[in-house]
C-alpha cells in the first residue's frame, strides 16, 4: 500500500516535470544559474585561501650573523628557534654556502667575481632563513631575536625591510577572506531567493489543479508529494547540469588564472574535489527545490 | 439520506442561503433550480464540506457533515461525486489518467484501476478517446470524463453544478441522459441548473431557490422564472 502510493507520487511528480517541459526548462535554467554562483563562490573562496598560503610561504625572515660568530653558537640559536611554536622551518646558510650562492648568482658578471677574488677572506655572512606558520607571527619572531643576549652575534635582521610587505600581506589576507565570504553569502542568498521564487511561481500555476485534487478526495500528501518530487527533480537536474558545465568553464579559465597566479590550477582542483562538489551542489539544489515547492503548495492546501 | 436543517449561509454580509429545510431520499433525481446568485452552488458546497453553514446542520447518511475533521474530509468527498460547469479536469493528464487519479488517491490497487477505468469511460461513451488530454476533447467529452471520475468510488450521490452550462443543446441532453442512466443504476443525483429547457423536460422533482430561500418544492416540477 505504502509502496504503491510512493510509486504513484514519484510517477506523478516525474510526469508533471516532463510534460510541462517548457516550464521545467525555465525553472531548471534559473536554478542552474543560482547553483553556478554557489559553486563559483565556493571555488573562489578555496582558491583565495590557497593563494594566501602560497604567498605566506614566500615570505621569510633572514637573520645575519657577524663574521666572527662561531658556527656552534649559530647552530645553538637555530635549535632554540626551532623550539618556538611560531616557527615552521629554518634553513642554515653557512658563510661557504652564501659564497657559493653569490658566485652562482653572478656567474655571468666577471667584474664582480674578479673583485671577490681580490679579497683575502669571504666577506659574506652566515644566516638563518626562518619561516613562520602565519604572516602575523613575524613581528614576534623579530622581537624575540632582538633580545640583548643575541646582540653579540647577530649583525642584522632583515625583518625591517620585509616588514611593509609582511604587514600588507597580513591585511590583504584578512580582508580577502572577510569580503570573500561576505560577498559569497550575499550572492548565494540572492541566488537561493531567486530560484526559490521561480519554483514558487511554477507551482502557482498548479493552484487550480490542487483544488481539483482536493475535490476528488486527494489527501494532503497525495497533493504535496508529487510537487515535492518535482521540486527535487529540478534540483537534481540543475545540479547535474551545473557540475557538467563547470568542466568547460574551468577549462577555459584555468590558463588565465594560472598565468597570474602560478601554482593555482582550477580544473585540477575541481577534478580532485569532484565528489565533494557533487554532494554540495546537488544537495543545495535538492534543498532549494524541495523546500520551495513545499512552501508553495502549503498555501493552497489550507482551507 | 441528505437532510438540510434550518441552514443559513452568510458570506461576510452577503446572505447566500437562509432557513433552508429539505430532505433528499436515496435514488432520487432532484433538480435545484433558480436564477444565478440564488444560492444553488452554496447549497451543494455545504454538502461536500467546502463551506461551513453559518447556522443549521447538514446531514449525509445521518452524519453531520460539518463535524467531520479536516483530515477525514477526503473520505467524505470520495462518497460524493462532483461534476462542475467548468469540468475541473487536471490539464496535464489524459482522460484515462484523470479518472485513474481519483482512484489512486483513494488507495485502489493498480489492478482495480486497470479494470474499472476503461469500464467507466466506456459507460460514459468515451471509449475511443481515453488517451486524449483535456485540451484535445470537446466540452461534452470533458464533461463525460468528469462524470466518469465522479463515479469512480461508486458514490451514493452525485452533485452536478450547472454541468451543461458550457455545452450546446445537443451535448447538454447527452449529459442529462447520462445522469438519468446513472440514476437508474441507483445513484442519487442532485442537479443544480438554471436551464429552463432541461428542467421542464425532465419531469422530476424540482426545488426552486430565490435569494437564498426555497420558494417551491414539487414532484414533476417546472421552471417558474
Ligand atoms: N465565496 C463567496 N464569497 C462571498 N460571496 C459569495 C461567495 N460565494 C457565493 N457568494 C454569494 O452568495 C450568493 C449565492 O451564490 P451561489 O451559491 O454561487 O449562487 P448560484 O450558484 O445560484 O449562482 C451570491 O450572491 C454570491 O455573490
Ligand atoms: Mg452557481
Amino acid at each position: 500500500m505504502i509502496k504503491t502510493t510512493l510509486t504513484r507520487i514519484l510517477k506523478s511528480g516525474w510526469q508533471s516535470f516532463w510534460r510541462n517541459y517548457w516550464l521545467s526548462t525555465a525553472t531548471v535554467a534559473v536554478m542552474t544559474l543560482a547553483l553556478m554562483v554557489v559553486a563559483g563562490l565556493s571555488i573562489f573562496n578555496v582558491m583565495t585561501q590557497e593563494v594566501v598560503s602560497i604567498l605566506e610561504g614566500k615570505v621569510d625572515v633572514s637573520v645575519y650573523f657577524h663574521n666572527d660568530a662561531e658556527e656552534a653558537k649559530i647552530i645553538q640559536v637555530k635549535e632554540e628557534l626551532q623550539e618556538l611554536d611560531e616557527v615552521k622551518s629554518i634553513e642554515y646558510i653557512s658563510k661557504e654556502d652564501a659564497l657559493a650562492q653569490f658566485q652562482e648568482r653572478h656567474k655571468d658578471d666577471p667584474m664582480i667575481l674578479q673583485s671577490l677574488q681580490e679579497l683575502d677572506q669571504n666577506p659574506l655572512e652566515a644566516s638563518l632563513n626562518v619561516k613562520a606558520n602565519f604572516a602575523s607571527q613575524y613581528e614576534s619572531l623579530a622581537n624575540y631575536l632582538s633580545q640583548d643576549r643575541f646582540q653579540g652575534i647577530i649583525d642584522k635582521i632583515n625583518y625591517k625591510q620585509n616588514k611593509e610587505i609582511i604587514s600588507r600581506l597580513n591585511r590583504m589576507t584578512a580582508s580577502i577572506q572577510k569580503t570573500g565570504w561576505g560577498i559569497s553569502l550575499v550572492l548565494a542568498l540572492l541566488a537561493v531567493l531567486v530560484s526559490f521564487n521561480t519554483v514558487r511561481l511554477t507551482m502557482f500555476n498548479w493552484r487550480d489543479e490542487i483544488s481539483v485534487m482536493r475535490l476528488v478526495g486527494a489527501g494532503n500528501w497525495f497533493i504535496r508529494g508529487p510537487f515535492l518530487v518535482e521540486g527535487i527533480i529540478y534540483g537534481i537536474v540543475a545540479g547535474a547540469i551545473t557540475l557538467i558545465l563547470l568542466f568547460p568553464i574551468l577549462y577555459i579559465l584555468t590558463p588565465k588564472v594560472s598565468s597570474f597566479l602560478p601554482g593555482i590550477n582550477l580544473i585540477e582542483f575541481y577534478q580532485a574535489n569532484f565528489l565533494q562538489y557533487s554532494v554540495l551542489i546537488i544537495g543545495v539544489g535538492v534543498i532549494i527545490g524541495g523546500v520551495s515547492s513545499l512552501i508553495a503548495v502549503r498555501r493552497y492546501l489550507k482551507a | 439520506m441528505i437532510i438540510y436543517q434550518n441552514v443559513s449561509k452568510i458570506y461576510d454580509g452577503c446572505v447566500a442561503l437562509e432557513g433552508v429545510n429539505t430532505e433528499i431520499k436515496p435514488q432520487e433525481f432532484v433538480s435545484i433550480a433558480g436564477p444565478s446568485g440564488s444560492g444553488k452552488s452554496t447549497f451543494l458546497k455545504l454538502l461536500i464540506g467546502e463551506e461551513k453553514p453559518t447556522k443549521g446542520k447538514v446531514f449525509l447518511d445521518k452524519q453531520n457533515v460539518h463535524l467531520i475533521k479536516d483530515k477525514d474530509l477526503p473520505k467524505l468527498r470520495r462518497k460524493i461525486g462532483m461534476v462542475f460547469q467548468d469540468f475541473r479536469l487536471l490539464s496535464d493528464r489524459t482522460a484515462y489518467e484523470n479518472v485513474a487519479f481519483a482512484m489512486e488517491v483513494g488507495g485502489s490497487t493498480n489492478k482495480e484501476i486497470e479494470q474499472d477505468v476503461p469500464q467507466l469511460l466506456e459507460l460514459v461513451g468515451l471509449g475511443s478517446k481515453v488517451n486524449q488530454f483535456p485540451h484535445q476533447l470537446s466540452g461534452g467529452e470533458k464533461q463525460r470524463v468528469a462524470i466518469a471520475r465522479a463515479l469512480i468510488h461508486r458514490p451514493s450521490v452525485i452533485l452536478a453544478d450547472e454541468p451543461t452550462g458550457n455545452l450546446d443543446l445537443l451535448n447538454s441532453w447527452d449529459i442529462i441522459r447520462l445522469l438519468l442512466k446513472i440514476n437508474e443504476l441507483g445513484t442519487t443525483i442532485v442537479l443544480a441548473t438554471h436551464d429552463r429547457e432541461i428542467i421542464n423536460n425532465l419531469s422530476r422533482r424540482v426545488v426552486t431557490f430565490d435569494k437564498g430561500r426555497i420558494i417551491r418544492d414539487e414532484e414533476k416540477g417546472r421552471y417558474i422564472f
